[in-house]
């Protein structure tokens, strides 16, 4: 194997297992109520990517997942933690959504372009500028205070439709804001059952946005010194880097691409502010990103990955009546497996200790395995 | 200003703070030891879960209330062992934790009692009034019919304040949060230590799970906590990572929601009041209100030399 072929199992090995040891798991807890695993997990996959409806679905759900996880893995990649995304998602949906009711009169790409910039730069003060200055300068970890901004943003956006006198709440005994206008709306793919799955251009925006990300990561001195910041920040402080500016950066680009995601689905999904707050892409893209390893297109993948659970485990439900909360449980082992990334060295050594103890015992050893 | 004195509000405060309290108490014996703790909210479920389910099969809410703990410390304990053992990310542990916990307790509430949800036959905890401080004025409005479990918080907080700063395990524990290699070479067991802050941790949070299934209701719900093992470390921060801080924080988040309860349909949207422990906590670390500093080793795994 070539170095880099060597590299690239390496890389796919941790989040594989990771993922075949949570399926069987799953598995396991499956057949012990019961069921029969090949059923079930063969109505979650047919409900996930059976026909062009559910893979319209299965796309559709991805995209904020993608857009979302892209931003974490840049933070991931400057060494930090952005556990705030959802915060940053939702106010990048106000934004988004109050320009897209407003300024009616602009032609559609710029009112489009407009919403959306807005969303990002909603994201970026969210995600970049709050918890970025305060890690830099007074040391505060932006696990904590992207968690809290986080739930102020979550609230702001239910505070903004929920009460009666609400900020952006239309008349009516609905929490909902007012449709966006039609022409600053993300059309759907011309195909009738992407129509009806709601699958937007925004999966485009995705793909596009995992290769930027791969540019700036790899191909600029920006992510370059990204990178620097990440691996070693005092050797980057001592290289010239101006350490609290990049983290500012890194976790404000981190937000722009959470309030973009929020951006591309009130645009191309909900068309308005609604309550829709359980979706929690926020937390799930957090996976994406490790799963990923943060590797962007790596991301697309993964958001596939769990947006395929999270469609599929609906059809699971109904088909097979296993609960499609099923999909959290193993969601859970697949994050808890990747965390753990030292499990399998240090089974691989418990092995080895308990294959000498066999063979001072006088144990053939089997087979193949020599 | 009337609002201000009715009972209910003070009842309801201190019922609202304890499912806060003893999280928050438990996370901080956990990052005491130096372990980082977000599993809070998973650890609430699992144990509001496994306290109504042993609570309905035994027939006893004490049995139920033990049942919790114990799943509280297992899942703590496994927990610990990939933060403790394997070194792993404790941040990426915990969010693991929480989403395995949302997804297995609405697993085995639908699959053990069906779509229907927990019987409402299942019995839940005492209530006590004290007759001596009934008619106290604003004690007695306090404590009006509370669960057994908030005498219980009440009794953690100063418990769990003289063992972490009064006894000599509770000195080592926090010295190993501060400085394991010191620690190790002064032939403490990092390892161990932080086993305990951890497990510890796990109970309290079951506790505070329990009491939210088994202590205000008799059933259980799925996502229940609804975001409150989030409150809880919030708590613990604004609360300086002490048992006192911790609670008087549970406190003042729980007066602000038992407040919205009561301003319902009034002045101040209850989305900006729920907002309250959040600002604050982000203020608190920005040293805008107080300075919060969390245990110098907080989040760094230790690795033995073996």
């Amino acid at each position: 194997m070539t170095p880099v072929v060597r590299s690239v199992v390496r890389g796919l090995g941790l989040p594989i297992l990771a993922s075949l040891f949570a399926i069987v798991i799953g598995a396991i807890v499956v057949a012990s109520i019961g069921f029969n695993p090949v059923t079930v997990y063969g109505s979650l996959l047919f409900g996930a990517f059976g026909n062009l409806f559910s893979i319209g679905a299965t796309l559709s759900g991805a995209v904020p997942l993608i857009l979302i996880g892209l931003g974490i893995a840049i933070a991931f990649k400057a060494g930090l933690f952005n556990i705030g995304a959802e915060g940053q998602y939702w106010v990048g949906a106000i934004a988004s959504v109050w320009v897209g009711y407003h300024f009616n009169s602009l032609p559609g790409w710029l009112h489009i372009s407009l919403a959306l910039v807005a969303g990002m730069l909603a994201g970026a003060v969210w995600g970049g500028v709050i918890p970025g200055l305060a890690k830099a300068y007074v040391g505060a970890h932006e696990v904590i205070t992207t968690m809290m901004m986080s739930y102020i943003g979550i609230l702001l956006a239910q505070y903004m439709i929920e009460e009666p006198h609400a900020p952006m709440r239309q008349p009516g005994y609905i929490p909902e804001s007012p449709m966006i206008s039609s022409h600053a709306q993300l059309p759907f793919l011309p195909i009738k059952a992407f129509v009806q799955s709601q699958l937007s251009i925004g999966i485009f925006i995705a793909f596009i946005a995992a290769v930027v990300v791969w540019f700036l990561l790899q191909k600029t001195t920006f992510g370059f010194q990204i990178r620097t910041v990440g691996y070693n920040q005092r050797a980057a402080k001592y290289a010239g880097v101006h350490v609290a500016w990049y983290t500012i950066l890194a976790l404000g680009i981190s937000g722009l691409f959470a309030g973009l995601a929020g951006g591309v689905q009130m645009l191309g999904v909900a068309h308005q502010l609604n309550d829709s707050f359980a979706s929690q892409y926020g937390y799930t893209a957090i996976v994406v990103a490790l799963l990923a390893r943060n590797n962007p297109f790596g991301c697309i993948i993964a958001g596939i990955f769990f947006a395929a659970l999270s469609t599929g485990g609906q059809t699971m439900q109904q088909v097979s009546g296993v609960p499609a909360s099923l999909t959290n449980v193993l969601t859970g082992l697949v994050v808890f497996f990747v965390a753990a990334e030292q499990l399998i060295p240090e089974i691989r050594a418990w092995v080895r200790r308990n294959g000498k103890g066999r063979k001072a015992a006088g144990i053939q050893e089997g087979g193949k395995i020599a | 200003m009337s609002v201000l004195l009715n009972p209910q509000l003070w009842a309801g405060t201190l019922s609202l703070a304890t499912p806060l309290a003893l999280p928050a108490i438990g996370g901080t014996f956990s990052e005491r030891t130096g372990v980082v703790n977000i599993a809070m909210e998973g650890i609430m479920l699992i144990g509001a879960f496994f306290a109504v389910s042993f609570s309905y099969w035994t027939g006893s809410p004490w049995l139920g209330l033990l049942a919790a703990m114990t799943a509280g410390a297992l899942i703590a304990w496994v927990f610990a062992w990939a933060a403790i053992r394997l070194a792993s990310n404790q941040v990426v542990l915990g969010m693991a934790v929480n989403i395995f916990a949302a997804g297995i307790t609405a697993f085995l509430l639908n699959t053990i009692f069906g779509y229907n949800g927990t019987p409402p036959s299942t019995a839940s905890l005492a209530t006590i009034t004290i007759p001596a401080i009934k008619s106290v004025p604003i004690l007695g409005w306090f404590f009006y019919q509370q669960s057994v479990l908030v005498y219980l918080m009440l009794v953690l907080v100063v418990v769990s304040h003289w063992f972490l700063f009064h006894t000599r395990l509770g000195l080592r524990m926090r010295a190993v949060g501060e400085n394991p290699l010191a620690a190790d070479t002064l032939g403490l067991n990092v390892w161990r230590l932080r086993y305990t802050g951890v497990i510890i941790g796990g109970v309290l949070s079951a506790l505070g799970g329990a009491y939210l299934s088994i202590g205000i209701l008799n059933s259980f719900d799925v996502n229940m906590t609804n975001g409150r093992g989030y409150i809880a470390l919030a708590a613990m921060i604004f609360g300086k990572w002490t048992p006192f801080g911790s609670f008087g924080a549970a406190l003042l988040f729980g007066f602000a929601s038992s407040l919205s309860n009561s301003l319902q349909g009034n002045a101040i949207p209850t989305d900006l009041i729920a907002m309250l422990p959040y600002v604050l906590t982000v203020l608190a670390l920005t040293g805008i209100i107080g300075r919060s500093v969390a245990p110098a080793a907080d989040g760094i795994p230790y690795k033995l030399d073996r």
